[in-house]
């Protein structure tokens, strides 16, 4: 009893200040326990090949790989192959989103297109791009065009399916206000139709980035003599494991990259959510 | 004062394959420039559908209409929708001039007059924001400045106070007056809130549901400009407002039956 009512002396500004202080530990403790997990398995990484728990020749330790990456940078070699592969990613993912926006606006908005295309859309959609790619070496030829359609064509996609998805998803009465004030077709399209379905398109766009940087490893592990997928690949072949770890790590890294770039495109494109 | 909404014999049926709906039977009104009109009747009476035919959303199954028009750069009608009517990826000024900007206007006539509203529903400090940064009462105010900004020849209202608290439902109508009573535009309103009725309107239409039809009106003669005590204390007020419950219990009633 005594110590109850010692307890309700305490001020409560001093209290929630305390709990305050409790969360911000916990917010920064959950902090420092995403970037742990990378931290620790590179540890281990090193010292299971270190200790010859995981064999060397397959699993070089992260130091070594590190040391090659260095060395293959400064020789040049590198830089070309992270070029030539940033290259065809950004072109082909270029040449798939903007007609992708364009097109699913339209399909959303006029239900007589959506109609005509959604056939289309929805039975060449399953048919892996790199299925496709004999087909596009064909058309294009073996340079530099047919992989970027490559990667076009994958990127398009999951890009025109969000886009209609989004347009079709936008509250009706906005429409109605649209009308009602007296929007024509070229505002409608601009002003309610983009910005309204841009929430759902740039989710489309994410997906699109991750399947660029799929489709174009394996692009050019299939026919190709730079980039970072050949660089895996060749490495692979001439035994080379820490060079082919270096391509691995470029690839994760630039995967992770291009994710926060896009999200941070997100928040500046969309302040209003 | 000359009339400024002929409405004749309209009526709207809803068919689908099953089943059809007379939304609409046989409405024939006529409403005075510059009048206040509130539309009163129970949910799904047909008040809406009304409305949303006179806003060029929905075509009338038959009959017709006229607005009379003064100027003829003035837009006919202009909507203020339910709360949710406020376009979330404009600002509120974006929002307050979204008709102006749809019927380009020149860039000054737009400043000036987006500003004039903002000011008017007292949310100049808040044009940059988004609206999801506004409370429902802030948002409404947006909705009516949009309206009041576009200069239309009608105003036609739909619940714009449905989701708000009673006490900014107070203060936006009695700010709803002050706006109305600088431009003596011609409105009319759909609620189902009877103390809104009584203290808004010059003339109040009583809506009977399925098939919705206009059955009964009133007057109010209440001199202006009125605030809710003064509703309250008028003894005709009261009668009227019984009068009105009673209406609406009959209609709840039978429509359940």
């Amino acid at each position: 009893m005594k110590e109850h009512e010692r307890d309700s002396v305490i001020d409560p500004l001093q209290m929630e200040k305390q709990e305050w202080k409790k969360r911000q530990l916990q917010h920064r403790f959950k902090q420092l326990l995403t970037i742990t997990s990378p931290i620790f398995i590179v540890l281990l990484w090193e010292l299971l090949s270190r200790t010859g728990l995981i064999d060397a020749r397959f699993f070089p330790p992260p130091t070594e790989i590190v040391g090659t990456f260095w060395a293959m940078g400064m020789s040049g070699e590198l830089f070309h192959h992270v070029g030539i592969s940033l290259y065809r990613i950004f072109a082909g993912f270029l040449l798939g989103v903007i007609p992708a926006i364009g097109i699913g606006l339209l399909m959303g908005l006029y239900s007589p297109i959506r109609h005509f295309l959604s056939p289309l859309i929805m039975a060449l959609m399953p048919i892996p791009t790199l299925a496709l790619l004999p087909i596009i070496i064909i058309l294009f030829g073996v340079g530099e065009v047919s992989k970027v359609v490559t990667i076009a064509g994958s990127v398009f996609f999951p890009v025109v399916i969000n886009t209609v998805a989004g347009v079709i998803n936008i509250d009706r009465i906005y429409l109605d206000v649209a009308k009602n004030y007296g929007a024509d077709s070229k505002n409608f399209f601009f002003k309610i139709a983009l910005p309204g379905s841009l929430p759902v398109m740039l989710e489309g766009v994410q997906m699109g980035q991750a399947i660029a940087l799929l489709t174009i490893v394996a692009a050019e592990m299939m026919g190709a003599n730079s980039g970072i997928g050949y660089l895996i690949w060749t490495s692979y072949k001439a035994f080379l494991i820490k060079e082919m770890f270096v391509g691995l790590v470029l690839i994760s890294f630039f995967g992770y990259l291009f994710s926060l770039m896009l999200r941070g495109l997100q928040t500046k494109l969309l302040p209003w959510r | 004062m000359g009339t400024k909404i002929a409405i004749k014999d309209l009526t709207k049926v809803f068919y689908k394959k099953e089943s059809r709906v007379t939304a609409l039977e046989g409405i024939s009104l006529d409403i005075a420039d510059g009048e206040f009109v509130c539309l009163v009747g129970p949910s799904g009476c047909g008040k809406t559908t009304l409305l949303r035919i006179l806003a060029d959303l929905e075509k009338p199954s038959g009959g017709t209409f006229t607005i009379a028009k003064s100027k003829k750069e003035r837009p006919l009608q202009s909507m203020v929708f339910q709360e949710r009517g406020v376009i979330p990826w404009l600002t509120v000024e974006g929002n307050v001039s979204f008709g102006l900007k749809m019927r380009h206007l020149p860039e000054d006539v737009i400043k000036e007059r987006t500003a004039y509203y903002l000011e008017k529903v007292g949310l100049d400090r808040f044009a940059n924001l988004y609206p999801k940064e506004l409370s429902g009462g802030m948002k409404q105010r947006v909705s009516i400045a949009r309206a009041f900004a576009n200069d239309p020849e009608i105003l036609l209202m739909d619940e714009p106070f449905g989701a708000l608290d009673e006490q900014n439902k107070f203060i936006l109508q009695e700010e709803l007056l002050n706006i109305w009573s600088e431009t003596k535009k011609t409105v009319l309103f759909i609620t189902h809130s009877i103390d809104e009725a009584l203290l808004l309107s010059d003339r109040i239409l009583l809506m009977s549901s399925q098939p919705g039809t206009i059955i009964n009106e009133k007057h109010i003669d209440l001199p202006r400009p009125r605030n809710m005590e003064q509703v309250r204390a008028d003894p005709s007020m009261a009668e009227y407002f019984v009068e009105i419950w009673n209406h609406l219990q009959d209609e709840v009633q039978r429509s359940r039956n």
